[in-house]
């Protein structure tokens, strides 16, 4: 398979690898995929709460340079953002940001989906600690 | 050291300068059909595809009149299996194979069970090889046939022939193995091993593609097949077709190269796989070696790198040519139904890589693809949420992970 420039740089230059802390209320995590599938993506959100703003994001990958490259891409495309402007981001925008083939679209999906997850996962968060006050 | 290396000999093989320079001529000036009985063409033609039959026939043990030319292992096996199933319906219907075996033969054993054969499909073991009690078992009266490959393509996991094929001549079955990939790696004998039918490829031999041939018993017993193709009635009857002379002639060169190193090339070969086996284990944790080590080819090191997907690691050493056992590198987008066979998980299955090493690569070249591979394997690990999950304790399987879409 060849691959696009696109995906290639980020493969070869990821952004915003690493992780944020988990037990941070201001933080987001999302993961998706499975091993067995061979896609396991988890991508983490810092979000301002008086804004909504996402100011960080940080994602780590186990998948092919697709993945990566959907991954990388997410979270350089959530970072200043509202939650919900992140959560308009659509798999196609990614699919056609990266040049993916058909059978790599699911990669676009799992990384749309990890948006989602850590969005949901904020918010749960920020549910549980408006709660306690 | 020339940039990209080639470390997938299991694929596919260059044409040896010897091989080429010996079938060059018969592209030109001796174009003869070495059907044509009444001149010197075809005679020229004829001569030199009797001198290539001698010389595959050499290097198995067998006797050139037994060496029938195809297009390939494809066509061998298909001949070979089917052939034997009709030929021989009358005596019985039920075929023996293996999981592991090579597509060309599991669909062709597909395919006559929708014709009425009965199939059976002998799992492996951890270590990839089969069981010899569980064979001896599944023999019935009925059984034709027993097709187990030599050397398998993803993991160079050598079957026990020689007990193979004498289980199968004490019970009166035939016996056809694969040996695509052995033939002129490790000593191949039909008669010490007892076989009745091996397929050959010449491009897995440094012999050029599309040209192959299939061994067919003449004694002892004398194995008969109906024939796949009808036309001419050439090669006994059992493949007609023009003999494609120039092909022929390149798998009896190639056979003849491969006999002649023989006693110390798969020696050369063990050392240097050794020696790229000892690097990757040396700088790398979590790593494991798929099928057994000591029934293995000599060139056929199959491993895998936990936590780091196949296809992200070959794209990281793309200068290097090696292969995949993950699904994004497979057509089905399924991993490797062949490590899934021998009990290695999905994930792990994921993670696999090939490397197939051959005549032309040297000491420099290992060590090279032994950086790349470690230097791209710990900058994917660094990527990777499970080697992260790995190293904090956490238990992988205890995770329930979301799955559905």
């Amino acid at each position: 398979m060849s691959y696009s420039e696109k995906v290639l740089d980020h493969y070869n230059n990821p952004r915003n690898v690493g992780s944020l802390d988990k037990s941070d209320p201001t933080v987001g995590t999302g993961m998706v995929g499975a091993p067995e599938c061979g896609d396991v993506m988890k991508l983490q959100l810092k979000v301002n709460p008086e804004t909504g703003v996402i100011e960080d994001a940080r994602f780590k990958t186990f998948g092919c340079g697709s993945a990566i490259a959907s991954s990388s891409l997410a979270t350089e495309w959530v970072k200043g953002r509202t939650l919900d402007q992140a959560l308009a981001i659509k798999n196609t925008e990614i699919v056609s940001e990266l040049s993916l083939p058909p059978v790599k679209i699911h990669c676009s999906v799992l990384a749309e989906d990890a948006i989602k997850a850590a969005i949901n996962d904020y918010r749960k968060k920020q549910a549980v600690e408006g709660d306690a006050k | 050291m020339k940039i990209p290396i080639y470390m997938d000999y299991h694929a596919t093989t260059p044409v040896d300068p010897r091989v080429l320079e010996a079938m060059l001529p018969f592209f030109s000036e001796q174009f003869g059909n070495a059907a044509s009985r009444n001149h010197s063409f075809g005679w020229e033609a004829e001569r030199a595809v009797d001198r290539a039959r001698n010389e595959v026939a050499g290097l198995i043990g067998a006797t050139a009149k037994e060496i029938v030319f195809t297009s390939g292992a494809t066509e061998s096996n298909n001949l070979a299996i089917k052939g034997v199933a009709e030929m021989y319906a009358e005596r019985g219907n039920h075929i023996i194979t293996a999981a592991t075996e090579h597509k060309a033969v599991l669909d062709t054993c597909k395919r006559l069970q929708k014709h009425g054969c009965q199939v059976t499909i002998l799992p492996v073991g951890k270590d990839g090889l089969v069981d010899l009690d569980l064979l001896r078992r599944s023999i019935t009266d009925k059984t034709i046939l027993i097709s187990i490959m030599h050397a398998n393509n993803e993991t160079g996991v050598l079957q026990p022939l020689r007990e193979i094929g004498r289980l199968a001549k004490e019970r009166g079955v035939l016996f056809h193995t694969d040996a695509t990939q052995a033939v002129g790696k490790v000593p191949v004998n039909v008669i010490e091993d007892n076989i009745d039918l091996l397929s050959i490829s010449a491009h897995k031999m440094y012999g050029p593609k599309g040209v192959g041939a299939l061994y067919v018993r003449r004694k002892d017993p004398r194995v008969q097949l109906t024939a796949q193709m009808d036309g001419g009635g050439h090669e006994r009857g059992m493949r007609s077709g023009t003999l494609n002379v120039t092909g022929i002639v390149g798998l009896g060169a190639a056979c003849a190269v491969c006999r002649q190193q023989m006693p110390s090339e798969p020696v050369r070969l063990a050392g240097l796989r050794d020696r790229l086996r000892a690097q990757l284990e040396a700088g790398l944790d979590d790593v494991r070696v798929n099928g057994s080590m000591e029934h293995r080819l000599p060139n056929n090191l199959n491993m895998s790198f936990a936590y780091v997907e196949g296809e992200s690691l070959l794209m990281g050493i793309k200068d290097v040519a090696v292969s995949s056992g993950s699904a994004c590198t497979s057509a089905t987008l399924e991993p490797s139904y062949v490590l899934k066979a021998m009990g290695i998980s999905d994930e792990l299955a994921h993670t696999s890589i090939r490397f197939g090493l051959g005549r032309f690569n040297t000491e420099e070249e290992v060590d090279y693809v032994a950086a790349r591979v470690m230097e791209t394997v710990k900058k994917l690990r660094e990527l990777s949420p499970l080697y992260e999950m790995a190293r904090a304790g956490v238990d992988l399987k205890s995770i329930t992970w979301h799955t559905e879409r």
